[in-house]
């Protein structure tokens, strides 16, 4: 462990330095963002009326559309010259979303990123090549300092260009790589398609580290046996700090929750109300010692689930399950949950298919019809009709087996599922319910 | 030397055929025969065509998903009984034809079968053994005896 003394905390007194923190940074927040006062005065609440954990349910949400309405530097609580580094989404859906890092937040990322690292079993011997893209997006940096904190050799690569990537960790000897999953699939089809013969026994890669996209225990299957390695998740998100926010262990079973630093609920998210641990739900993020970007409830729209259990790996920290997706993009198909994150990893787990897809649901009587449109290339396209209807037809056992739904495959040509500005329209609803 | 197939991925919707054939006859491509495999989503164009590789090329250039596959052309006389004949030899040896079609030659009395192979040079062998003309390249059927 990075931080054994934070990191095997009991229970109940990490729930008092939570207390503590969560005092100082809803206080923080109220004096010095307006926007968090106008709401704090709306709904009635007053920092001073915090005393316990169970009065979290009085205070305010913080939405991605305050932070949009708040572009740039609207929700900073520090004078300028004290943040020293921003980062920024893409803003695909609306303004981009600015986050501040003060010198001491600056310090906080790289060290929840190390703790991530340590619990992989990364170390200060090991080399990691930073295959996450360095800029504004959050994974390149924050990777980097932390792999430089914990004193791994820290190889800045940064994405793309496969061929490089693979000489670099053949010739600087890489041990740990750093990338989105897909990504780690897309080197792992590089090798197949280009390189006959590559032994992948050559590498000295033990360790993935894969965040940045859901992804799917089938994925994780897949990463490991084609790259011979451990796959790791890290997940995180920038409005909350960015990777590592909370990290698997070499149990591969849930994500430990650095939350010392970020304290998490999980709430109903049509009602907002908060739900017993164990349940399912949008987890809601409050930042403890953040100084340049106060999260306070930040509603992430990331469902998934808190829990504790014994850990074998000796960590305390409350656990929660990878994120199967989110609630902007839900679809209740016949009773079952599905995100297209989901139905996008059942489709990367096929060589060849393209992530062009789209998912058109309707309702015929009173059933829930599903169909998922492939677009079809080179790479799986045969003369042979056999193996077409094979391939749809292992992808829709695949759905089954996976998701529980069955769903119609439909292979139509390239470029024929309608994009709008460069992106695949994914879902189209026609039911009327 | 096979003689080679060209195959184009075609929804199953009215026009889309038109399409792929507009790109070839743009750019002076002539079908020799064709065939076509549905389902009810899409289709499977076949062709033997006079320039294979000019016919990938334009169909990539225009987004169309297709391929070139080696198949294996068999002349054999246009009369009651020739096709059932040649088959016995596959049958005999436990060779699987993936799909078949055909077209009569313009000289008088013989027929072209294009066979689709898993196995495409097990299939010619047993041919060859049996005396039989395999066509090497299409477009000089007539002249290649």
């Amino acid at each position: 462990m990075f931080n054994r003394e934070i990191e095997s905390m009991p229970v109940g007194k990490m729930k008092e330095l939570q207390l503590e923190r969560l005092k100082w940074s809803i206080k923080h927040a109220y004096d010095n963002v307006p926007c968090y006062k106008k709401k704090f005065e709306a709904a009635g609440f007053h920092p001073d009326q915090f005393k316990s954990l169970d009065d979290m349910k009085r205070v305010p949400f913080l939405t991605k559309q305050d932070m949009r309405d708040n572009y740039p530097y609207g929700l900073f609580a520090v004078p300028m010259s004290k943040v020293v580094r921003v980062h920024a989404s893409s803003g695909t859906t609306g303004n981009a979303t600015v986050v501040g890092y003060t010198k001491n937040d600056v310090n906080t990322f790289a060290e929840i990123v190390a703790r991530s690292l340590a619990s992989y079993g990364v170390s200060e011997n090991d080399i990691l090549q930073n295959a996450y893209g360095y800029g504004l997006f959050t994974g390149g940096l924050g990777l980097h300092y932390g792999s430089e904190k914990l004193g791994a050799l820290t190889i800045p690569m940064s994405g793309g260009n496969t061929p490089r990537q693979l000489m670099l960790m053949q010739d600087f000897g890489t041990t740990v790589l750093c990338s989105t999953p897909s990504y780690a699939l897309n080197i792992a089809d590089y090798i197949e398609n280009n390189m006959p013969g590559f032994d992948m026994k050559s590498l000295k890669l033990r360790i993935g580290v894969f965040g940045a996209e859901p992804w799917t225990e089938e994925m994780r299957g897949e990463i490991e046996r084609r790259l011979k390695i451990d796959a790791y998740d890290i997940y995180g998100l920038s409005e909350v700090m960015g990777p590592g926010v909370s990290a698997e262990c070499s149990e591969k079973n849930g994500l430990h929750v650095f939350e010392d630093l970020f304290y998490v609920e999980i709430i109903n998210p049509e009602t907002g109300e908060i739900l017993p641990e164990g349940e399912k739900g949008e987890i809601v993020y409050t930042s403890l010692t953040k100084e340049a970007f106060p999260g306070i409830r930040y509603r992430s729209r990331d469902i998934t689930r808190l829990y504790h259990d014994s850990c074998k790996c000796g960590r305390t920290l409350v656990k929660m399950d990878k994120v199967s997706g989110r609630t902007d993009d839900m679809l209740i198909i016949r009773g079952v949950n599905v995100f297209p994150s989901q139905i996008e990893a059942v489709l990367i787990g096929f060589e060849g298919v393209e992530p062009h897809y789209q998912i058109v649901v309707d309702r015929k009587g009173s059933m829930d019809d599903i169909e998922v449109m492939v677009e079809i290339n080179e790479k799986i396209f045969s003369d042979e009709i056999k193996v077409m209807s094979n391939l749809s037809k292992n992808i829709a056992d695949r759905f089954r087996s996976s998701l529980g739904i069955t769903a119609k495959i439909t292979l139509v040509e390239p470029r024929s599922i309608p994009r709008s500005e460069g992106k695949a329209v994914r879902v189209v609803d026609k039911r009327k319910i | 030397m096979n003689v080679t197939q060209l195959s184009a991925f075609v929804a199953n919707k009215p026009g889309h055929l038109q399409k792929v054939l507009k790109v070839l006859a743009d750019e002076n491509i002539n079908i020799i025969t064709l065939t076509i495999a549905e389902t009810s989503d899409f289709g499977i164009l076949r062709m033997i065509v006079n320039d294979p590789d000019k016919g990938y090329k334009v169909l990539k250039d225009n987004n169309i998903t297709s391929s070139v596959t080696d198949v294996l052309a068999l002349e054999i006389n246009d009369t009651p009984g020739s096709l059932f004949n040649a088959l016995d030899v596959f049958a005999h040896l436990n060779l699987n034809i993936e799909y078949m079609y055909a077209f009569t030659e313009k000289r008088e009395g013989k027929a072209v079968m294009i066979f689709r192979f898993e196995d495409i040079e097990a299939a010619k062998k047993a041919l060859k053994d049996k005396g039989y003309n395999i066509v090497r390249k299409i477009d000089i059927i007539g002249e290649n005896k």
